[in-house]
């Protein structure tokens, strides 16, 4: 039955995504840490890193990694490569969620800290980060999800989650449409709670 | 130790020396010199834009001089002399600088994720290592001084302008600051509410602590200060006894502003 096939796939599609989510969020929250410290070299160094692992596809980092790295002797299995390409595409894109974030609070609410005796390391793991919590649950539940569906993209470098898995099958089988209305509602299992999770957090704002 | 004043002046809570501050291509301070004594409360009065709070913030270097020097006690603050060259302290050793100069902001800045007590309690627990029981004693102690205790477990969101201000002082007070800065308390509040905050600060002029205090309330400056300074673009224009500087101004400039003043 193609479920089974399928299945083992979600369960790839689900180690990939908490994964390169799990890198993408360390990255995120420490550049956006470098970034408030106010050094110029190391926030171009940020907004470099930024500028570039946002505008590149991800199917195009995965390729870099996957077999760009091969070609100078770094072989890496299909799902860790995984990790690392959409991890660190996701780590640009969460280091601005938490840079909005940190930009929301008001500098006052900063430099009171400062005054009070607290260094800018203690004001951003007392007073900042706190309140960041609340307002970045939202965008990362919805990086969540957008991750979950960006990582169809790992078939093409052979990780065996679900795509590939459907692709394999339409080509044994030729049931294209029931193979990919199959993979659809796989894929809708997941993705629809996890929606409605964010939606759930973004009611339960308590201030803007 | 700089006791290296005459043998009757003991050494002042802060002294500003030559302060210079730019800001881009702009000098906001041109050269103020400044001391206070122990015990003394200087109310510093200018039009806007004249520096008072840039003046304020580099006392307790929330803004870096562009060059002067700041010593709270004597001490050198917010840097340090490495082989004759005056070189910026760590953020660490700042900090501990900054903690014996409070700082009361015009819009309050308490932190909304904690309550009135929370605010209070926090940095003698994060900060000065107090036991977390301890803090929240002190915190309650404190918001009894400023007479807040039915709020203690309110959010600042749900208190008004004047009983946050009043927080905010008992937040400085945990401090057990030597110097407390205050820029412009009372200018974000609605009328009616700037009486208790005043009150409040008049209450801790009568206990003996060093005040610097910014402010637009041109009587309650001329009943609690010792001194007051005017200044204008960037410079000190005249200072004095209180009586002196508002009632008989020597300048030109001082007499402008206090007539404006008058007006409203």
């Amino acid at each position: 039955m193609f479920a089974a096939a399928l299945l083992g796939g979600a369960v790839v599609t689900i180690q990939i995504t908490l994964g390169a989510f799990l890198l993408a969020f360390l990255l995120g929250l420490l550049l956006a840490v470098i970034d408030s410290m106010r050094v110029m070299l190391l926030r171009a160094l940020v907004a470099t890193y930024v500028e570039v692992f946002r505008n590149v596809p991800a199917l195009t980092l995965l390729f870099i990694i996957y077999f760009g790295l091969a070609q100078v002797g770094i072989r890496l299995q299909p799902i860790p490569a995984a990790i690392i390409g959409l991890g660190l595409g996701g780590g640009a894109v969460l280091t601005e969620v938490f840079r909005a974030a940190f930009r929301a609070l008001h500098q006052g609410q900063r430099e009171a800290a400062l005054a009070v005796g607290m260094t800018p390391m203690m004001a951003i793991r007392h007073i900042i980060l706190p309140q960041a919590w609340r307002v970045v649950l939202p965008p990362l539940g919805n990086y969540a999800v957008a991750l979950l569906k960006e990582t169809s993209v790992a078939s093409a470098i052979a990780a065996p989650e679900i795509m590939f898995y459907a692709r394999q099958l339409v080509t044994r089988t030729f049931e294209t449409p029931l193979v990919y209305a199959m993979t659809s509602l796989l894929y809708l299992a997941m993705t629809v709670p996890m929606a409605h999770v964010v939606w759930r957090l973004e009611q339960r704002r308590r201030w803007a | 130790m700089h006791d290296t004043d005459t043998a009757s002046s003991p050494t002042p809570v802060i002294e500003i020396e030559a302060l210079h501050k730019r800001f881009g291509q702009l000098d906001v301070l041109k050269g103020i010199n400044l001391r206070l004594a122990r015990g003394e409360k200087v109310v510093i009065i200018g039009p806007s834009g004249s520096g008072k709070s840039t003046l304020l913030r580099c006392t307790n270097y929330l803004e870096a001089p562009t060059s002067g020097h700041v010593r709270l006690d004597g001490t050198l603050f917010g840097e340090r002399l490495v082989n004759g060259r005056h070189m910026r302290m760590s953020e660490r050793e700042l900090a501990a600088q900054r903690r014996h100069v409070g700082m009361i902001f015009q819009s309050f800045y308490l932190w909304p994720h904690l309550t009135a007590r929370q605010n209070v309690a926090i940095a003698p627990e994060k900060v000065f290592g107090m036991k977390r029981k301890d803090a929240l004693e002190l915190a309650d102690a404190l918001l009894a001084k400023v007479h807040l205790s039915e709020k203690r477990d309110v959010y600042p969101e749900r208190l008004s302008g004047g009983q946050q201000q009043r927080v905010a002082i008992a937040r400085a007070l945990a401090q057990e600051p030597r110097l407390i800065l205050f820029d412009e308390p009372t200018s974000a509040l609605d009328p009616e509410l700037v009486g208790e905050v005043l009150k409040v600060i008049e209450e801790l002029a009568a206990e003996g602590r060093s005040m610097m205090l910014v402010t637009h309330e041109i009587r309650f400056a001329a009943h609690v200060a010792d001194r007051i300074i005017f200044m204008d673009w960037g410079v000190i224009v005249e200072e004095g006894a209180p009586d002196e500087i508002l009632r008989r101004p020597q300048t030109e400039r001082a007499r402008n502003f206090l007539s404006q003043l008058e007006m409203k």
